[in-house]
């Protein structure tokens, strides 16, 4: 069997090992958002948590601007970013709608029945 | 003897774990999911499974990245409910089937050179536990089912191929029928159908083409198998790729299609098929 992956898909990342590897500080911080300790040192110190997870100055001024987007092109897996909304107060749909370009609002109007949330 | 008594394919969407916790499977948006399930759980009860074999994968909740396997089997007497970043749910901790997961990993290492990860602890998470909610709900001292979790990487590509997949379904059947002991075993393959979660094409689902994986799941399943990861992310979303893990499920499940449904809501096709064994 031939490759998997053949080729770019528009508007679409495809999360590959060399993505993955680009994103390995942000990754990290992600995961160890698992625990309610560590969602509050989070909380208490957003620069010190980033800064001890090693990320670069561009990295830490995605988390700043709340940059969902800017985040998965700099290697964040998805289910890794939902760590990062979840701490900040932006759940999926919300994150959604930000890459979409749209509002809340107006991502909203796009769905099949909006209530399922 | 080991013996499967059925197969489910269904979906693992997050916001389901809540909306059971909260006990809102009744409002009107989230209705039509849960009546899909009653039906399923009746034919489940009448089937009296042992063990539940969930083919699941975790989302950054217990496995990371410094060390990812393509294939893990869970080898424990019990799996504790994890943190995925939500906060841990109030859910027992599920009951493995210790025996039968040893057996397991001595046939499909041995035998069928399938050379999983194997793991004395995993914390399982909604790609495991929003199927168990759905098909065996459980009170507050433990679940109607013991259950085994292999976690499959379909998240860092390179994945395992969808052949790949089908084909340890097939060696997991025959596995579970050189058990010496008696266990009516129910495989779950989960996650899917269409979705795309990160970039603009966040939201897309495509309903034509899950309906098409359904009606191919029932009636020919190998040639579903030789679906590219490509086809699989262009035409239902990169996230879809999941699908894959329903493919394992299959391999190892035969017999007829019993019950099929599908909804949509939000951002993700929810498909449900079973077969009897």
């Amino acid at each position: 069997m031939g490759r998997q992956v053949t080729g770019a898909i528009p508007d679409t990342s495809i999360f590959d090992l060399r993505l993955s590897l680009r994103g390995k500080r942000l990754n990290r911080l992600c995961a160890a958002l698992c625990s309610p300790a560590e969602r509050d040192a989070f909380k208490r110190d957003e620069d010190a948590y980033m800064t001890r997870f090693g990320l670069t100055d561009e990295e830490k001024a995605l988390i700043r601007a709340r940059d969902f987007k800017g985040l998965i092109d700099a290697g964040t897996n998805i289910y890794y970013l939902l760590k990062i909304g979840s701490v900040t107060g932006n759940g999926l749909y919300k994150m959604g709608a930000q890459m979409r370009g749209e509002t809340y609002e107006q991502f909203l109007s796009t769905r099949n029945i909006s209530g399922a949330t | 003897m080991g013996r499967i008594v059925g197969g489910v394919g269904l979906s693992h969407v997050p916001s389901i774990g809540p909306v059971v916790d909260r006990q809102r499977t009744q409002e009107p948006a989230w209705k039509p999911l849960f009546d899909a399930y009653v039906p399923v759980r009746e034919w489940l009860a009448r089937l009296k499974p042992d063990v539940a074999l969930v083919v699941y994968n975790d989302h950054a909740a217990d496995f990371s990245f410094d060390k990812y396997p393509t294939f893990a089997l869970g080898v424990a007497d019990a799996y504790p409910i994890g943190d995925e970043g939500f906060g841990t749910r109030p859910l027992p901790q599920v009951k493995g089937e210790l025996d039968l997961s040893i057996h397991l990993a001595e046939a499909l290492i041995y035998e069928h050179e399938f050379d999983l990860t194997l793991c004395q602890q995993i914390a399982v998470e909604h790609g495991f536990l929003v199927p168990m909610n759905l098909c065996f709900p459980h009170q507050e001292k433990g679940w109607p089912v013991h259950a085994i979790p292999l976690q499959v990487n379909v998240v860092q590509h390179p994945l395992p191929t969808a052949r790949r997949c089908y084909r340890l379904g097939q060696a997991l059947r025959s596995a579970i029928e050189s058990y010496p002991r008696d266990a009516r075993v129910v495989v779950m393959g989960t996650g899917g159908m269409s979705h795309q979660l990160q970039g603009r094409r966040f939201g897309y689902m495509n309903e034509t083409f899950d309906q098409w994986f359904l009606d191919q799941l029932e009636s020919a399943p190998a040639e579903l198998a030789s679906l590219t990861h490509q086809k699989i992310m262009e035409e239902a979303g990169a996230e879809a790729v999941e699908l894959i893990m329903w493919l394992i499920m299959r391999g190892a499940a035969r017999g007829r299609r019993v019950h099929r449904h599908y909804y949509a809501p939000m951002t993700t096709g929810m498909g449900l098929i079973t077969f009897e064994d």
